[in-house]
């Protein structure tokens, strides 16, 4: 079969917020058999521009052309229509439902009113054999993980007969191996003479997966390479506008009593099934602790427990020698934790609230912040000035809506508002998950800043190289054990990647 | 923006009006000549302005609490119920002790309005902050059970004894003394101070709920919960205390009927306020001032309406019907509000359409 869309151009594409120019002049096109990458650093524009191709939003000007025709897209509907497909970054599929009701979700039945899954479970088996992916159209979404929930958002999208394929950040929140699988499934697709634009902050995936690459920078094309003909280093060159700094810390050796320690821990996941099972841990004050894992061993659990967010079953958490193992929330962040939640839109900010309101979020009530009830709006102010140009946070003004920023810069208010706080112990649950590397440098530096300060910080993140560099030690997370704690001068690749796994470097599988 | 948002809800209620004058045609009236005494009525004498206002002031106090409690995501229905416990209460407490002087009774009677509608209101609040009930049920539920208390109490041990001796039977409270009776701000009209009470509290609930440490956390528990959790903040607690406050509001509202408008407790006193202020904090998109000017339309569509009823003689449950309609509309309208790309959409699709015809 041929693809309907031989050669796909967006020309000169405007597209303006409220206070910021997101799209400006933008052309980009692609063709059959083709994989794009759109590289750019947050808030470039990567997204509107998709959005637009998807009809989920009308640029101000400019035209897409499909075969050199122009089409008019002004919904997501017309778009499937034209054959262009989009997964996005949050899963749009009913937990509930099977994986045949999810892609036949919205589409006409065979039968008329009567819904016919048969045809629909066929299908989903065929499209998997040719991509050499398989999924079980019986089983309910809830039941899948991450990597199999985007491989039917794919599904789904091919399933409506998509040429093109857009993926939005799509190996933000895959294991490294689900990560590898999907980039044979996309270069299968092209090879079957299909397109995919792809839009990653890791340059070695955009390396990996792309055939050429376009950089935003500021709403603007910055620059378009065919990928043989470039290296990472250049690739972040034309995202930044400057070299990335290199980056190196000492690790140090600690001695003496943990600010933060855990004993024993053992809690419980959101279906009641152990996710600890006996976590012993410290953190010293200054010191990085790297805690390194597939995401889904009880990393999400941990940090819950300690802040105070999930019951502990069994076991304790001291802080400075003080027991918070059942405190509340309020009483632990009185108590000195500063916490950067993995899910930073829903958790860590709200996203209708005002720059101001979040900043505030968990001081409103203190007070300088607050005589009595009434918030003292001048204190207020002039602190969220400060943290805003002290954070470089870029925002029209303090009154723009949260959920409007970009990833990066929604974590560099939660930055600002967990370090300024002075915490004695700092969490931070993959904290660069899907910002660029100028932001995710600037996470960085800013966790070991707060070490130098004499906060104990422990690091939890599935990107090796992420904990390597910055921890000084480096706990390793499997099935809610701690499978080993190591110095990081002992902690190379293969040994971290072996105990990520589950087994042991002498290569035996450590019984349950 | 803002223009526009005034465009979509006048589309609505033209929306809505326009379907509506199906209905009065069915029932074989005029709807030109019903819809003219239903907008121009409420304006065109006094008596009109000052019943509007009367119309307004119950419908903007519990569309206050409504606010609060929708605030704190808390999709509140029980203001009718609350209506009513508050205006039951008050009128007991008022029959209870009528020797005492008004500087003590008044203050007394108030509280025990707002008091009883708050505790009303937290029932449901209670019940979802603690075993997760959905509110929308048991506040409906509530509202059933008030009713059916309310009626029993005026019917039996609060009944007027007047209506005992002589055998009417009718079911409401005696007056109550007249210490406690607000006073008409036009004389010879039925418009009295709880007209400015609920001025006075919609400002303050505005500066609650944007320049305080209450109103801040309330808004956080309703626009992100797992983040206010996170914070710190005490979720359960804050449910509560938003149908506290959303009940104590409405439950002000049936005081001030009873105090203000029919000096006792009598049947069909809440006349569906509890309903109509769900609407007109919509319409006032969730803002404690932009609830004032949508309580005052309300009150002259709930009066117009009543005034056309009258005039052309159509059956109530068509008047019901057209504003089941306005709320239709209005909440659909909201879409349209939050995705302003839609019009582009519609204007894009206009224009090709019209193009091609062309
Ligand atoms: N709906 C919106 N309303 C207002 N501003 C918006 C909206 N969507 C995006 N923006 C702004 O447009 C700019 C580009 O945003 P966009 O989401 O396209 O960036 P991005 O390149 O996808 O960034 P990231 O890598 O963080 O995903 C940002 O400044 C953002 O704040
Ligand atoms: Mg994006």
């Amino acid at each position: 079969m041929s693809a309907r869309i031989q050669k796909l151009e967006m020309r000169g594409i405007v597209k303006r917020f409220p206070g910021v120019l997101s799209n400006d002049h933008v052309n980009i096109e692609v063709s059959a058999g083709e994989v794009l990458a759109l590289l750019g650093e947050n808030g470039a524009g990567k997204t509107t521009l998709m959005n637009i191709l998807y009809g989920l939003y009308q640029a101000d000007a400019g035209e897409i052309l499909i075969n050199g025709e122009p089409v008019q897209i002004d919904s997501p509907r017309m778009a499937i229509d034209c054959g262009i497909g989009m997964v996005h970054q949050h899963f749009m599929l009913v937990p509930t439902l099977t994986v045949s009701e999810n892609v036949a979700l919205g589409l006409p039945s065979e039968k008329g009113a009567l819904l016919d899954l048969e045809p629909v479970s066929r299908r989903i088996v065929e499209i998997g054999a040719t991509y050499g992916v398989s999924v079980n159209p019986d089983a309910y979404v809830w039941q899948l993980s991450v990597g199999e929930q985007q491989r039917v958002e794919i599904i789904k999208a091919l399933y409506r007969g998509a040429d093109l394929l857009v993926m939005d950040e799509p190996t933000a929140v895959l294991t490294p191996q689900e990560a590898q699988d999907l980039i044979v499934l996309l270069r299968t697709m092209v090879a079957q003479g299909r397109s995919v634009i792809i839009i990653s902050h890791k340059l070695h995936e955009v390396m990996a997966v792309s055939d050429r690459v376009v950089v935003l920078r500021d709403g603007k094309k910055a620059g378009e390479v065919a990928t043989g003909d470039t290296n990472p280093e250049e690739l972040a060159r034309m995202m930044v506008g400057r070299d990335a700094r290199p980056f190196s810390r000492e690790a140090r050796q600690f001695d003496g009593d943990c600010v933060l320690c855990v004993e024993e821990l053992c809690v419980n996941n959101n279906m009641g099934t152990p996710a600890l099972r006996g976590i012993s841990l410290g953190v010293h004050p200054g010191e990085i602790l790297g805690i390194a894992g597939v995401s889904g061993n009880g990393q999400k659990e941990f940090a819950e427990a300690i802040s105070g967010l999930r019951t502990v079953e069994s076991g304790k958490v001291l802080l400075s020698g003080q027991e918070i193992t059942h405190c509340t929330p309020k009483q632990i962040i009185d108590k000195g934790l500063g916490f950067i939640p993995e899910d930073r839109l829903h958790v860590g900010t709200i996203p209708s609230f005002q720059i101001w309101e979040n900043l505030l979020l968990k001081d409103h009530a203190e007070k300088p912040f607050a005589r009595g009830v009434l918030l003292s709006e001048k204190t207020i102010r002039a602190h969220s000035e400060k943290l805003v140009a002290d954070y470089g946070i870029k925002t029209p003004d303090l009154e723009t809506q949260t959920g409007k920023l970009s990833g990066g810069n929604i974590q560099r208010l939660i930055l600002a508002r967990e370090i300024t706080r002075q915490p004695k112990v700092l969490v931070a649950a993959y904290p660069t998950r899907g910002l660029d590397i100028g932001a995710a440098e600037y996470v960085h530096e800013m966790l070991v800043q707060a070490s130098r300060e004499g906060m104990g910080v422990i690091l939890i993140s599935e990107e090796l190289d992420e904990v390597q560099k910055l921890s000084d030690r480096i706990a390793v997370f499997f099935d809610g054990r701690i499978m080993q704690v190591l110095p990081v001068a002992q902690a190379d690749e293969k040994t971290l990647g072996l105990l990520m796994a589950g087994l042991t470097p002498d290569n035996q599988a450590t019984a349950g | 923006m803002k223009g526009r948002t005034f465009f979509v809800l006048l589309a609505a209620l033209v929306g809505a009006l326009a379907i509506g004058a199906l209905f009065i045609l069915l029932a074989k009236s005029d709807p030109i000549r019903a819809y003219k005494v239903m907008l121009t009525g409420p304006f065109s004498s006094s008596f009109g302005f000052t019943e509007t206002l009367v119309r307004t002031t119950p419908l903007l106090l519990t569309g206050l609490g409504i606010i609060i409690s929708f605030r704190c995501g808390v999709l509140n229905i029980g203001g009718e119920g609350q209506i009513l416990i508050g205006a039951i209460a008050s009128a007991g407490v008022a029959l209870a002790m009528p020797n005492l002087p008004g500087v003590v009774l008044f203050p007394l009677v108030l509280l025990a309005g707002a008091l009883a509608g708050g505790l009303w209101g937290a029932i449901a609040g209670v019940l979802k902050a603690r075993l997760n009930v959905n509110e929308i049920l048991s506040t409906v539920m509530l509202n059933q059970i008030a009713a059916q208390l309310y009626l029993l109490l005026i019917r039996g041990i609060l009944i007027d004894p007047q209506e005992v001796t002589y055998g009417t039977g009718v079911p409401q409270t005696a007056l109550v003394t007249d210490v406690v009776w607000m006073t008409r701000l036009i004389p010879g009209s039925r418009l009295s101070t709880g007209f400015i009470l609920a001025i006075v509290l919609a400002i303050a609930v505005y500066y609650l709920l944007m320049h305080t440490t209450i109103g801040y956390r309330l808004r956080a528990v309703g626009a992100g919960p797992q983040a206010a959790r996170y914070a710190g903040i005490n979720v359960p607690f804050y449910m509560a205390l938003s149908m506290f406050l959303a009940g104590a509001l409405a439950g002000l509202a049936g005081t001030v009927e009873v105090l203000g408008v029919h000096h006792r407790a009598l049947e069909d006193i809440s006349a569906g306020y509890g309903f109509s202020a769900i609407v007109a904090a919509l319409f006032g998109r969730l803002h404690p001032i932009g609830i004032i000017p949508a309580s005052m339309l309300f009150g002259a569509l709930i009066l117009g309406a009543d005034m056309m009823q009258r005039a052309v003689s159509i059956p109530a449950a068509i008047v019901m019907v057209i504003q089941g309609f306005v709320i239709l509309f209005v909440v659909a309208s909201d879409v349209f509000i939050r995705r302003p790309e839609l019009f582009g959409q519609w204007k894009s699709k206009w224009s090709r359409r019209s193009g091609e015809v062309s």
